[in-house]
């Protein structure tokens, strides 16, 4: 009995540290198998349009015509695809730069008022949230385009500015972690051989820090390839190729978006969107290997 | 000469860029506040939405998406702090904690539509809690949980190693250090960081759309009785958030107010968002000069 109790003594510290153990433990599992769970789930939904209901997957990636509920029903998704990948990599074509320069300014130039100033602006613009962007898209850059431009002012055009906008934050705060994660030395060698901040910039700071730029790219349109509700309200959701950046296009989330409810469990069309969903998430993955092969590359 | 030149002209585009940056944001925000502040007020933030006529209010949404909010923080937090705890503590350094990792990140990339797509078919339609709060909770909830241990992990690396050791020399379990040493001291960080990421949930629609649902029931706030279908603290009742009711009258809204609606809400959106970045910032600062007294 006296033992008993001197062991119980003795336990509490080891069941602590079970306790401590079992729960974090939980926690990983649960995430684990919720990400499994997701690419399960996803995976199986998307492929029974092929297993199921057996729609050539070359159609479904290289048609041009989407019909769900047509006689006969046609899934052609290049439409989305294009619009997804044109309006992402136009965001980050203006986002890259603007980025860029914010991040040299903050880095280089001006420091003090960069911190104090210029970094919280950027905090703000990735805390404002998606559906306010493409409400000021849909009242502001919509009207804008239809004034100055033919056509409705809805389409890739509009997409891609608010994207643009949405995505800066990402890449400008990635790109001034690697200019402030510079050595010292590289920077100062340069300017004592009597370079120019310019000089200096284009042809040490920019060279070294690619890898890392180039992940800040990625992530942003990784960002932009997934957003959904803010580029569904400016696009317009036509399903086909626009023949110009003003007229009403659509991608891949607007597509999910507007569809997914009107359409039953289980149907072709249905699962049809649930391919489209396969597509996003594949890319997803796509974009992480391209981040961590970046990672891998660089030389900070 | 030229270098010089060339200098001169980079350095001027720099700094019209970050201006234009700054420009971007006042000339959002402030668009945003000018169009929408006009439209706040006391009835508009407390009286339900009108589908078809005039002057109808974002009461149910305002009160869905704090409800919405605290659920999911209620949720997240546990499970974030636990796993973060595991990837800073536990984690032995090999292949499994590498993977483990990669998880965390393909997590965290994993766009916020298909997080509402896997909540449609597990949570609303396998498990069987219907398009309710709770549903649209647990998606937020895999939506934030990278990022909550992103957050803790970062918080308990920050921590000085001297008093971690100082601790387990006294003979204190692992576990207790982390939780009465550790934890305290990266409170701050953990902190800013949570409130950021509750920012982020009050602002997300697009995971919500599938699983928390694009309508609310007539609510009645004088039944505070959990289990009414009308109650407002029901948590398996569908709830429409304020960024879905945002979107939704924007594509399909049908009063002829909408866009002032939109704008209104927005403005209490972004509002809430910048109170959620100041109180962080705030209170990380607070904590951090009343914990290592620094003046």
């Amino acid at each position: 009995m006296a033992q008993s109790l001197e062991r119980q003594k003795a336990k509490p510290h080891l069941v602590e540290e079970w306790v401590g153990k079992v729960y974090t433990l939980l926690c990983i599992a649960f995430l684990i198998i919720t990400i499994f769970s997701i690419v399960y789930f996803v995976a199986s939904k998307g492929l029974s349009t092929f297993f199921v209901n057996h729609v050539n997957v070359i159609d479904l990636l290289s048609g041009l015509k989407w019909v769900p509920e047509g006689e006969p029903a046609l899934f052609g998704a290049l439409p989305f695809i294009f619009g997804s990948f044109s309006t992402s990599i136009l965001a980050a074509l203006i986002a890259a730069p603007l980025g860029f320069c914010a991040a040299v300014f903050m880095v280089e130039i001006a420091p003090k008022f960069g911190r104090r100033y210029l970094q919280p602006v950027i905090e703000l613009l990735a805390g404002i949230p998606s559906v306010v962007y493409g409400f000021v898209g849909l009242s502001v850059i919509v009207p804008f385009f239809r004034n100055v431009f033919p056509g409705q002012g809805i389409g890739i055009a509009a997409g891609a500015i608010v994207l643009s906008v949405m995505i800066l934050p990402t890449i400008t705060t990635i790109a001034t972690d690697a200019l402030a994660a510079l050595p010292r030395g590289l920077k100062e060698g340069s300017f004592a051989l009597g370079a120019t901040r310019w000089q200096t910039i284009y042809r040490i700071v920019l060279p070294t820090t690619l890898p890392a730029l180039m992940t800040g790219i990625v992530l942003g349109i990784a960002r932009a390839f997934g957003e959904a509700l803010a580029v569904q309200m400016v696009i317009g959701n036509a399903p086909h190729i626009p023949r110009s950046l003003f007229e009403s296009a659509s991608t891949l989330t607007s597509a999910i978006t507007l569809s997914m409810g009107n359409t039953a469990m289980g149907t072709i069309a249905n699962n049809a969107l649930w391919s489209l969903a396969l597509i996003l998430m594949l890319m997803t993955f796509v974009f992480v290997f391209i981040v961590r092969w970046l990672e891998g590359r660089s030389k900070l | 000469m030229r270098a010089k030149t060339a200098d001169k002209i980079a350095t001027s585009v720099i700094i019209a860029v970050a201006a234009l940056i700054v420009l971007v944001l006042a000339g959002l925000l402030g668009y945003i506040l000018v169009r929408g502040l006009g439209h706040i007020s006391f009835d508009f933030l407390t009286s339900a939405p009108e589908t078809i006529r005039k002057g109808g209010g974002i009461g149910p949404q305002l009160f869905n998406s704090v409800f919405l909010l605290v659920l999911t923080m209620l949720i997240t937090i546990p499970i974030g702090l636990g796993a973060g705890i595991y990837m800073s503590e536990y984690a032995p350094a090999n292949r499994i904690t590498n993977f483990i990792r990669l998880i965390v990140e393909v997590l965290s990339s994993v766009p916020s539509i298909i997080v509402g797509l896997f909540g449609l078919l597990v949570l609303v339609n396998l498990f069987g809690f219907g398009f309710s709060l709770f549903s649209g909770a647990l998606a937020l909830t895999v939506f934030n949980l990278p990022l909550m241990v992103r957050i803790t992990e970062q918080g308990l690396k920050g921590v000085p190693r001297e008093q971690k050791e100082a601790s387990l020399a006294l003979g204190l379990s692992k576990w207790k250090t982390i939780t009465s040493v550790m934890l305290p001291i990266a409170l701050p960080v953990i902190l800013t960081g949570t409130i950021l990421a509750a920012g982020r949930v009050f602002g997300e629609a697009a995971a919500l759309l599938f699983t928390a649902g694009m309508s609310s029931p007539r609510l009645d706030f004088t039944d505070w009785n959990p289990f009414s279908p009308f109650s407002p603290l029901n948590p398996f009742r569908p709830a429409e958030t304020l960024a879905v009711h945002i979107w939704k009258i924007n594509s399909e809204g049908l009063a002829p107010d909408a866009a002032e609606i939109a704008a209104g809400a927005s403005a209490v959106l972004v509002i809430t968002v910048l109170i959620f970045n100041f109180g962080a910032r705030w209170l990380g600062r607070y904590m951090h000069r009343k914990f290592t007294a620094i003046k």
